[in-house]
């Protein structure tokens, strides 16, 4: 076989790539969200969170020369949003969905605003591992690039599985999710576990960004999300609260995302439009196989306003 | 009916406030008289104007303006295909006291700015897109547009140059006609240099997907293609992917040559600044703006980036006399005998359609050799 040849296999090494590659942000994300919704709190501001985590890790980046500093800088400004949601949810009578959308368009709004200097210069792209060594096809290669943020959010996605089970602050995250009452009874104070946790869970979305403008495409557009942000906070629930679940399902995404331009360059060029709707389609499908009218959702925290 | 005669308080108001406006304008008529050469210009982008594509084409159009005498250019980026678009021109006109606007986005046309041509009559709109039609629209409207296809056409003479596996890849946003003429003039051109060359085409179904334009260029070079172009709205993720890959890359709308020095061979560009010149000298003199514009490369609406560092010296004497030839004029890109890639005959032995054939603008297939589909 021509080493620029490889027909037919594109398509599944197109899967497994596109899944490495486009499944990060999407990673990162849906476990911050996890933590925070383990919490008893939803968060729909991480898609703002997101685009202004990839607008402040390209600017950091772009003046300082240091992708590792624009990843901190994104991480902190992402933790400031998700403490400036906790912050606010805490008062009386305040929904925390309708905080989550005003900051998903106030992140949007203000990485717009701050990022119009740093839609022309380059700035210096996070480094990739190769994996693809053992392999003399360039496409196998190109492939098996990683990117180590990925690594990352693999550890940190067993980490949190772990966690969440076995050690004391995984189990307060959960009663405070679970039962109000139950965490003041224990004597601990839900608001600031709660604004904890959604401080975390900004700070990760924030990294998801920095991913997106420093790595996977790698530059910074005010279109660079296109819902990512959103679509990752829906695969927790899809994820069912589980950190391994949401890996899973980050990566089912992040394949069944390249699975359109990879059928047209071999050749199946009819209907593309239905292979874009995939990964959709895949969800309502798992969606509909799991659900049940006779039990409430497996796995939902019981403070969830959508599940009270 | 009695009614219909009666004067509302509130159109009591609007009556007298036109009636003072009057007023006033006459009474300021022989001032503005004295600086008749004073106008302001409205510009209204779809997107960032520094994208390295579409929208910074206009833009530096635009920007060449500025330095005109009398004349003050107002814009605006990021203004949605939505009513949005018809508040920016209402404030345009009415705070900014724009006589003439230019919605450069394909969108923005129907049915926002005839919206805005009805309403404000005395205020000219030239829409980038070529959609005037004298007996459907206003005559304060008006559409411009460039013949750019001649530009990719020059892109694949140098590209069919250039690729050693004779596959071009191609990541287009959406199977219209400027699109489908683009994909096919880049292939023809191609062709020209070697007749087996293919060209394999990704529709991504939008204007501006960043993420699904790195994996369409990604699975174009996984294929072999190792000459990438693309028509979407910004290049920019385009053109660094496929040259982080190891490809060839030429450019669409503006010069993207700073992204990719290397690998960069040359591009098709708009060049905005001078219809946008022609537009405001007609406007400053007094003479009537024209409603349907056309131009290509020997009229100056479009311009090609300059040749690469890897463009070698047969393409380049090849891109210079196809250049010369086309700005002789006359010069076909879509000539027969040629077929479509489902078999159909789209031109005869013997029929050429010139870059100013109407028929070319309800193009709907890809030729031979395109490896993709409309639909």
């Amino acid at each position: 076989m021509d080493a620029t040849e490889i027909g037919l296999w594109g398509v599944p090494l197109a899967i497994l790539g596109g899944a490495i590659r486009v499944s990060t942000p999407f990673i990162f994300v849906s476990l911050g969200e996890a933590i925070t919704e383990r919490s008893g709190r939803i968060n729909l501001g991480l898609e703002g969170t997101l685009v202004f985590g990839a607008m402040t890790a390209y600017g950091v980046a772009v003046m300082t020369n240091s992708p590792w500093l624009g990843l901190l800088a994104a991480a902190l400004a992402g933790l400031c949003f998700g403490l400036f949601h906790g912050w606010i949810c805490k008062f009386r009578g305040v929904n925390d969905i309708a905080i989550g959308i005003a900051l998903m368009l106030f992140g949007s709004g203000l990485a717009f605003f701050f990022g119009k200097p740093f839609i022309k210069p380059k700035a210096p792209n996070l480094p990739a591992i190769s994996f693809g060594g053992w392999s003399d096809i360039p496409q196998v290669q190109a492939a098996l690039d990683v990117n180590v943020l990925f690594l990352i959010g693999a550890v940190l996605s067993v980490i949190l599985w772990w966690a969440f089970r076995n050690t004391r602050a995984g189990l307060i995250v959960r009663v405070v999710g679970d039962s109000s009452d139950a965490a003041r009874a224990m004597g601990l104070n839900p608001d600031t576990v709660r604004l904890l946790a959604t401080g975390v869970g900004g700070a990760l979305a924030g990294i998801g960004g920095a991913y997106l403008s420093l790595y996977y495409p790698g530059s910074w557009t005010e279109r660079i999300s296109s819902g990512q942000g959103l679509m990752a906070v829906a695969l927790v629930i899809f994820a069912r609260w589980n950190p391994l679940g949401c890996f899973a399902a980050a990566l089912l995404f992040g394949g069944a995302g390249a699975l359109g331009p990879a059928l047209q360059s071999v050749g199946v060029t009819q209907g593309y439009y239905l292979f874009y709707a995939a990964p959709y389609i895949l969800t309502l499908i798992i969606m509909i196989a799991t659900s049940s009218p006779t039990r409430s959702l497996a796995g939902a925290p019981g403070e969830l306003s959508i599940t009270k | 009916m009695t009614d219909r005669f009666m004067l509302t308080r509130r159109q009591l108001l609007k009556t007298s406030a036109v009636g003072a406006a009057l007023g006033l304008a006459s009474a300021s008529f022989p001032l503005s008289r004295a600086f008749a050469a004073t106008a302001t210009v409205g510009f209204i982008y779809v997107g960032p104007k520094d994208d390295y594509g579409y929208n910074q084409a206009h833009a530096e159009g635009a920007a060449t303006l500025k330095g005109i005498d009398g004349i003050t250019v107002v814009e605006e980026e990021n203004v949605p295909e939505t009513v949005d678009v018809q508040k920016t021109m209402e404030s345009m006109i009415n705070l900014d006291g724009a006589s003439l606007i230019f919605p450069t986005s394909f969108g923005y046309f129907d049915p926002h700015m005839l919206a805005m041509c009805k309403k404000f009559p005395d205020v000219q709109f030239r829409h980038c897109g070529g959609m005037w039609d004298k007996t459907k629209h206003p005559i304060n409207a008006g559409s411009y547009f460039g013949y750019i296809g001649m530009g990719q056409y020059l892109n694949g003479v140098v590209a069919g140059h250039t690729s050693k596996t004779k596959k071009l890849g191609f990541v287009a946003a959406k199977p219209i006609p400027q699109v489908l003429l683009n994909i096919n003039s880049f292939l023809l051109g191609a062709r020209s240099v070697d007749p087996t060359i293919t060209c394999q085409v990704i529709f991504t179904g939008e204007w501006s997907l960043a993420v699904k334009e790195a994996e369409a260029t990604n699975a174009l070079v996984d294929q072999g293609a190792d000459v990438i172009t693309c028509h979407v709205d910004s290049p920019k993720v385009v053109v660094e992917t496929a040259a982080g890959r190891g490809a060839f890359v030429c450019g669409y709308h503006a010069n993207q040559s700073p992204l990719a020095p290397e690998k960069y061979l040359t591009g098709a560009e708009w060049n905005w600044a001078k219809v946008y010149k022609m537009f405001v000298d007609d406007l400053t003199a007094g003479t009537p703006l024209p409603n349907f514009t056309r131009g290509g490369l020997a009229d100056g609406f479009v311009k090609m980036s300059p040749l690469g560092p890897a463009v070698g010296e047969p393409a380049r004497k090849q891109f210079d006399a196809t250049l010369a030839e086309m700005m002789k004029g006359g010069f076909a890109v879509i000539k027969g005998p040629l077929k479509s890639n489902k078999g159909v005959v789209v031109a005869t032995a013997g029929q050429a359609f010139v870059e100013t054939a109407i028929e070319l603008e309800s193009m709907d297939y890809l030729v031979e050799g395109v490896v993709g589909s409309t639909a």
